[in-house]
């Protein structure tokens, strides 16, 4: 009983941190069609804010959390400037290849900058403590992580839903050249998907810190990979398919490692991508992909 | 209110409009009469931004031709879009609340939309529903509502019978009408001559990107003869 609770917990915890990651990128995807690979690096740099902030500032974990946030959405917003708005309404392959060229310049940057090894920043472990809930014992990460994820999901769907941005962004997701018409402005559209990517980019970035106990150049990438994932089965651009697609991961990784014998637990990673290869035979767009439709002329 | 000089309209390399002028004075309702493939859409896209286009278009006295499409619209420039291109995955009340998210009033805002539910009862039944499931025409009263939510000076209508049945046709047509009756400035595109008759002053009849004729709309007549000309069929 005790170990099933463990790994369901375990498994909605993984699940978390990629749906939230997998968010970032589905609303960013959803309003201007670009997959963001960057995205790993706004995460990293949140790692390196918090360093920055600890060694001339202060060590005190809340003000570091809100220097990770903060510093997580700034990256985001000035990549958005710099980088992504130059190439705003060109085809998805400039967008994925612009993101990728940002990505591996700032890899470097963080390699020239900082340094190629890990740097310490263990501010934010005492996060995770063993928690005693009645007879079974957690990780009290793991719990904060899966609540944080619903009380994100929660705000999110209130902001999409009941402020004018938020109504804007979904609009926007459908048919953005109609938004334009309406007088919205696109630039406040993008830049506001730009920054609530960077927000869950930076919680993500605290439960990350929070595990690692440590920054480098290259954390970012493969959380951001494994996200990419997630939205594809879930039905890139649909931001119920990228927590979806995050949870199913998730589930799917512990799953196969408690079920998997041990001598075969190398193949873990085979196992969780062959069911991923299954679910798109079964939907090639993913499980809820968007609809995209546009005005019909009849 | 609108002087379009010399309009041409590109699609990439393709030339849709080959140089038109035409004006829209205040509280006139002008026509762009065509057949499919005119530029009569293209001419409406030069004017709120979305096409690439050469020539002047000036709106109240001041060239707009290189203010981008959120600022054209911020100027009192409004439209019903070809193909009414709703926002099918908002709800009725959301998709009139876009259409005023450039004021800032939002007891005016909220007024104005209930207004609007009790002028169109259906739509207010509707008020919670994606906007999706409504049928074409009232998604089409749902496209001109949206576009005056934003109180504009000029109300741009790109085909608003299309694909609607006789009586809807008229039902979306006594609106116009009484658009006009309150003072709205309109440019309107159609292929249905005779209902555009119904409410223009001035028609331009556009074919194969040029002007081919135009005049007060009483020369017109009722249109059938026009319509005639558009499409080859007689009603």
């Amino acid at each position: 009983m005790e170990y099933a609770i463990q790994q369901t917990l375990n498994a909605l915890s993984f699940g978390a941190e990629y749906a939230l990651i997998a968010l970032g990128l589905a609303i960013v995807f959803s309003i201007m069609g670009l997959v963001n690979f960057a995205h790993g690096e706004v995460i990293a740099f949140g790692g390196y804010t918090m360093v920055i902030i600890g060694s001339i500032l202060t060590k005190n974990p809340w003000v570091l959390m809100v220097g990770v946030l903060l510093g997580s959405v700034l990256a985001s917003l000035v990549l958005e400037r710099v980088a992504f708005r130059t190439i705003r309404g060109a085809d998805l392959t400039t967008g994925l290849l612009t993101a990728f060229g940002v990505s591996i310049i700032l890899q470097n940057l963080f390699l020239l900058l900082g340094s190629p090894r890990p740097m310490a920043a263990t501010q934010f472990i005492f996060l995770d403590q063993p928690l005693r809930l009645g007879p079974v014992s957690v990780s009290s990460l793991q719990v904060l992580e899966t609540l944080t994820i619903f009380i994100a999901i929660g705000i999110l769907m209130f902001f999409l839903r009941k402020t004018t941005l938020g109504i804007a962004m979904r609009a926007a997701a459908l048919d953005f050249e109609m938004v334009r018409l309406c007088g919205i402005r696109a630039n406040r559209v993008i830049a506001g998907a730009f920054a609530i990517s960077g927000l869950l980019a930076g919680l993500a970035g605290i439960f990350i810190m929070a595990r690692r106990g440590s920054v480098e150049p290259h954390m970012g990438f493969d959380p951001v990979l494994i996200a990419f994932v997630a939205c594809v089965i879930g039905g890139f651009g649909s931001l119920p398919g990228a927590v979806l697609g995050g949870f199913l991961l998730g589930i799917a990784e512990v799953a196969v490692l408690v079920l998997l014998p041990q001598s075969m637990g190398g193949m873990a990673q085979a196992v969780v991508f062959t069911l991923v290869a299954l679910i798109l035979i079964w939907r090639p767009d993913g499980i809820l992909s968007p609809a995209s439709e546009k005005g019909d002329k009849l | 209110m609108l002087q379009i000089k010399s309009l041409k309209v590109f699609h990439g390399q393709i030339e849709a409009l080959h140089g038109a002028d035409f004006s829209v004075p205040e509280k006139q309702c002008v026509t762009l009469l065509g057949p499919n493939g005119a530029g009569k859409t293209s001419t409406l896209s030069a004017i709120t931004g979305t096409a690439r286009s050469t020539g002047a278009i000036r709106f109240n006295n001041e060239d707009i031709s290189t203010l981008s499409v959120e600022e054209r619209q911020r100027r009192g420039i409004a439209i019903s879009p070809e193909g009414r291109r709703i926002f099918s995955n908002l709800t009725v009340h959301d998709n009139l609340l876009m259409g005023a998210a450039v004021r800032k009033n939002k007891k005016a805002i909220s007024a104005e939309i209930q207004e609007w539910f009790t002028h169109f009862p259906i739509l207010g039944e509707r008020r919670d529903q994606p906007a999706g499931t409504l049928s074409g025409g009232e998604q089409q009263m749902l496209a001109i509502a949206r576009a005056l939510m934003s109180r504009p000076k000029i109300l741009l209508l790109d085909e608003p019978s299309l694909g609607l049945a006789p009586q809807i046709i008229v039902k979306i047509y006594d609106i116009i009408k009484s658009l006009k009756e309150q003072g709205m400035t309109i440019l309107l595109v159609e292929q249905n001559a005779s209902a555009a008759m119904q409410v223009s002053d001035y028609v331009y009849v556009l074919n194969n990107g040029l002007i081919s004729s135009q005049g007060p709309a009483e020369e017109f007549g009722d249109g059938s003869a026009l319509m005639d000309q558009l499409t080859g069929i007689h009603s």
